[in-house]
């Protein structure tokens, strides 16, 4: 049927995929970036921050979730998408309690890096100023849901490579929000511990290990280094294989 | 371990909804032990047991009250009613505050999502059963009987007596189905013909998508795996729609046969009936018709003698969440789960329920599909358009003379079925339900197909005199309620639309706001995850489209600031116990 039978064209590059990749794997893999922040390779994809959306057609597709097809025509950094994908981290920024200036994970934080990238200057909506609840039952991990952006990641690396299934998300629309899955919904109560990857891959400062914050000066931090599009390109994990 | 143990027939306790279902009704609530008790027995995680706890309306972790009221909050069956709130009405009554038990533990009232009785006046539910017809008369009697502790078994019977209207009868509404004949013809002729036969009959689903349903029953088909499911969609929640309640009381063995035909075409054993949680009053006689069927050899084993040919049908009931209407949120909730929307593709035709390829239809998509079976695709496709054979059912409800239940071939002009339902003086109806259309008197012209105005039913029909930014409030309210929360543009969109909209019409908008519901609304429209995302904020470009002066009226000249800064100091007064006048900002 078409005339490329492995590539797939993303804005002005034609780039190849291999059967089962999806846009965003592909793109990744010939050092294009498409801006994510849900996404994570090694894990399986989930599709919801909707940064990656991409048109291919006349349609919106999501990148990290949408498989590769053999001569698809994919825009991907035209300006209306770059404004949407602004907007939406502007969406993330007022529904959460964001603290940017006192946060420790400041110039570590991959919200913040990508407003950055975008161009985000201000918060434009309105603030929610949601009361979140905080757990700091844990000896050395603080569970912060005012800085959650429900990317889910911290689910998937406990489920899928920590294999110990701490985190869930519960309750619908704005009211959704992480919990533990432990009896007393408690951190502290869970099989969690620093070394796990979903202590490691918060994007944000929602998950944060303790006693570290202020180790790496600000101004030599990973983003005051690099941009979130450079790093972005480096990320890998393995996902654990057992069956 | 498989949470639902598909191949045993319901038991109310096989399923964690069901379960929890249970629970809630015990209890009134369901507390972090019993939740604990329900991973165990399910062999599921807690955090899940909690996941699915939180996601539907109709559980709650807070003990709600001994009669636990939920009124509806649709813009036809909803407590709003003329220049009454009738919910505020029952608050004042039982001194009660909406959303909070009373200290008493004897009430609680809040508001849910359109119920389905939207030709029944305004509704609620006590203890999940439907009271229709409200008025401040018969407020005043429930306050009584509440309390007095009157078991609801003593409440006067008409209260809880749904009675349909059916105004039009056309192809579905006017056939009268005898138990056994499609599935009778269907086996003699063969699977191959009997899915050829609903191929050339041109059916589309009746849901609102319309995909074909012949391909989809041809693609379930032809997917490999170990098991095959039919799951008929009772999950009509789309507010303004009603007319799967009277097709499941009335037609519910024709449903039944179609979902068995469609088990024979995709070599199905097991089925599920998908029922909303506000038709739950509509189970008894559901499975009464499944029993009847088993009892008839048209359910179970060897159904009509036929060796080989199994097939059984569960009922699943959910518990207040309209995403479940989506068909892969569907699936998740039959899978006991919230009810997120799946990445698609893979589709269910070949990845739904456990994984397995299965058909998800609409209760009247079944149904004709068994009357197709029966009388031939020449009875079907003879009548409606090109693109959209047959007839469709309407729930129409609003400002008309009969609302009520109306069955047109598809083609129908808006201004015959306005006219039919005496509806006069029309400012605007909004088909489809809040994800559908609304179109103003100029495009009464325009016709029911999927061609031109697609809806799964719901047809609302507002007068001049309504207030239509009442009416986007209301949808755009409805939206960030029903969000699964899952993606950003919608979890965070559709409740910055609704607030857009609160503070226009508290008269806080600028002409700036014009632009920014414009923006949103494209946003949430095209980077969202599903169909609730794609269509919440179709109501807003219609109208700003058809009634910009809705929006515009109530703008400010000037700078207006965003929020009411001397209702801010309201917590501030509160705490200090002051509300004198020095308490308050000089508003002159």
């Amino acid at each position: 049927m078409s005339d490329h039978p492995s590539t797939i064209r993303i804005d002005d590059q034609e780039i190849p995929f291999t059967a089962g990749q999806t846009i965003m794997d592909a793109a990744l893999a010939a050092g294009i970036y498409i801006p994510h922040l849900c996404h994570y390779p090694g894990l399986p994809p989930s599709g919801n921050c909707r940064l990656c959306v991409v048109e291919t057609g006349n349609r919106s597709a999501a990148a990290c979730i949408t498989p590769a097809i053999a001569g698809q025509e994919i825009r991907n950094n035209t300006p209306e998408l770059n404004e949407a994908r602004k907007a939406i981290t502007q969406m993330l920024f007022v529904e959460g309690n964001h603290i940017c200036p006192s946060c420790e994970k400041t110039g570590n934080c991959k919200l913040q890096a990508m407003a950055y990238h975008l161009g985000m200057l201000d918060d434009h909506f309105p603030q929610f100023y949601q009361r979140r609840e905080l757990d700091a039952s844990h000896p050395k991990i603080l569970l912060d849901r005012s800085r959650c952006i429900l990317c889910d990641l911290c689910v998937r690396a406990s489920r899928d490579v920590d294999q110990k299934n701490v985190f869930a998300i519960a309750g619908r629309g704005t009211d959704a929000h992480l919990i533990v899955n432990s009896p007393s919904g408690k951190l502290a109560d869970s099989t969690m511990a620093v070394t796990d990857l979903a202590a490691n891959i918060c994007p944000v400062g929602a998950i944060l290990i303790k006693e570290q914050g202020y180790q790496v000066p600000i101004g030599q931090r990973i983003y005051d280094r690099q941009t979130i599009r450079e790093t972005s390109l480096q990320e890998h994990v393995e996902p654990k294989n057992d069956d | 371990m498989d949470i639902s143990r598909p191949h045993h027939p319901a038991s109310p306790h096989r399923h964690i909804l069901h379960r929890l279902h249970a629970l809630q009704q015990q209890f009134r609530h369901i507390s972090p032990h019993a939740m604990q008790q329900a991973a165990a027995e399910f062999n599921i995680p807690l955090s899940q047991v909690a996941a699915v706890v939180a996601f539907y309306s109709f559980f709650s972790t807070q003990p709600r009250g001994r009669f636990d009221i939920l009124f509806s909050n649709c813009t036809s069956c909803g407590y709003l009613s003329g220049e009454q709130d009738l919910m505020r009405m029952l608050c004042q009554l039982l001194q009660v505050t909406p959303g909070k038990t009373r200290a008493d533990g004897l009430i609680s009232i809040d508001e849910t999502s359109c119920i389905g009785m939207c030709d029944q006046g305004a509704s609620l539910l006590v203890n999940g059963l439907p009271v229709i017809g409200l008025n401040a008369e018969k407020l005043a009697q429930i306050a009584q009987r509440i309390t007095t502790e009157s078991p609801l078994a003593d409440w006067p019977a008409e209260w809880f007596a749904v009675h349909d209207r059916v105004y039009q009868r056309d192809l579905l509404l006017m056939e009268q189905h005898a138990p056994g004949s499609a599935l009778q013809t269907a086996l003699a002729q063969g699977a191959d013909r009997t899915l050829a036969v609903i191929q050339q009959s041109g059916l589309r689903g009746r849901g609102g998508a319309g995909f074909d349903t012949g391909k989809k029953w041809q693609l379930c088909r032809a997917a490999p795996g170990s098991a095959h499911y039919v799951v008929c969609n009772a999950d009509e929640g789309e507010p303004g729609t009603f007319k799967d309640r009277l097709l499941l009381r009335d037609h519910a063995d024709a449903m039944i046969e179609g979902m068995t035909l469609c088990a024979l075409v995709i070599g199905a054993k097991q089925g599920f009936v998908y029922l909303r949680g506000e038709y739950r009053y509509l189970l008894p006689h559901l499975h009464a018709a499944l029993d009847q069927r088993r009892s008839q050899g048209l359910l179970g084993q060897h159904i009509l003698g036929y060796e080989n040919f199994e097939f059984d049908i569960d009922i699943v009931v959910g518990a207040g969440a309209y995403i479940c209407g989506e068909e892969s949120a569907l699936i998740e909730s039959l899978e006991g789960k919230p009810g997120i929307p799946r990445i698609r593709p893979p589709f269910p035709v070949t990845h739904g329920y456990l994984g397995q390829p299965t058909i998800v239809n609409n209760v009247e998509t079944f149904i004709a599909a068994a009357h197709i079976a029966a009388h031939g695709s020449a009875w079907f496709n003879s009548i409606g358009t090109e693109q959209s054979r047959g007839a469709k059912i309407l729930s129409i409800s609003g400002d008309c003379e009969k609302p009520g239940i109306y069955e047109y071939p598809f083609g129908v002009r808006i201004q015959q079925i306005l006219d039919d339902c005496g509806a006069r003086d029309v400012q605007a109806v909004q088909i489809g339900g809040p994800a559908g259309k609304l179109l103003g008197a100029a495009e009464f012209n325009r016709t029911i197909s999927f061609e031109d105005v697609s809806t799964g039913g719901s047809f609302l029909v507002f007068v001049q005199q309504r207030d239509l930014l009442a009416i986007h409030r209301n949808f755009a309210h409805f939206f960030a309620h029903e969000s699964c929360g899952f993606c950003t543009p919608c979890r965070i969109g559709t409740q910055l639309l609704k607030n857009n909209l609160d503070k226009i019409a508290a008269g806080r908008g600028t002409t700036h706001d014009i632009e920014a519901l414009k923006q949103l609304s494209h946003l949430i429209q095209h980077q969202s995850h599903c169909g609730l995302g794609h269509t919440a904020a179709h109501h807003v470009l219609d109208g700003l489209q058809q009634f910009p002066q809705t929006f515009s009226a109530p703008l400010q000249p000037h700078f207006t600031a965003q929020f009411d800064l001397d209702q801010a100091l309201e917590s501030a007064r509160q705490a200090a116990h002051r509300d004198d006048a020095a308490a308050h900002l000089d508003n002159g």
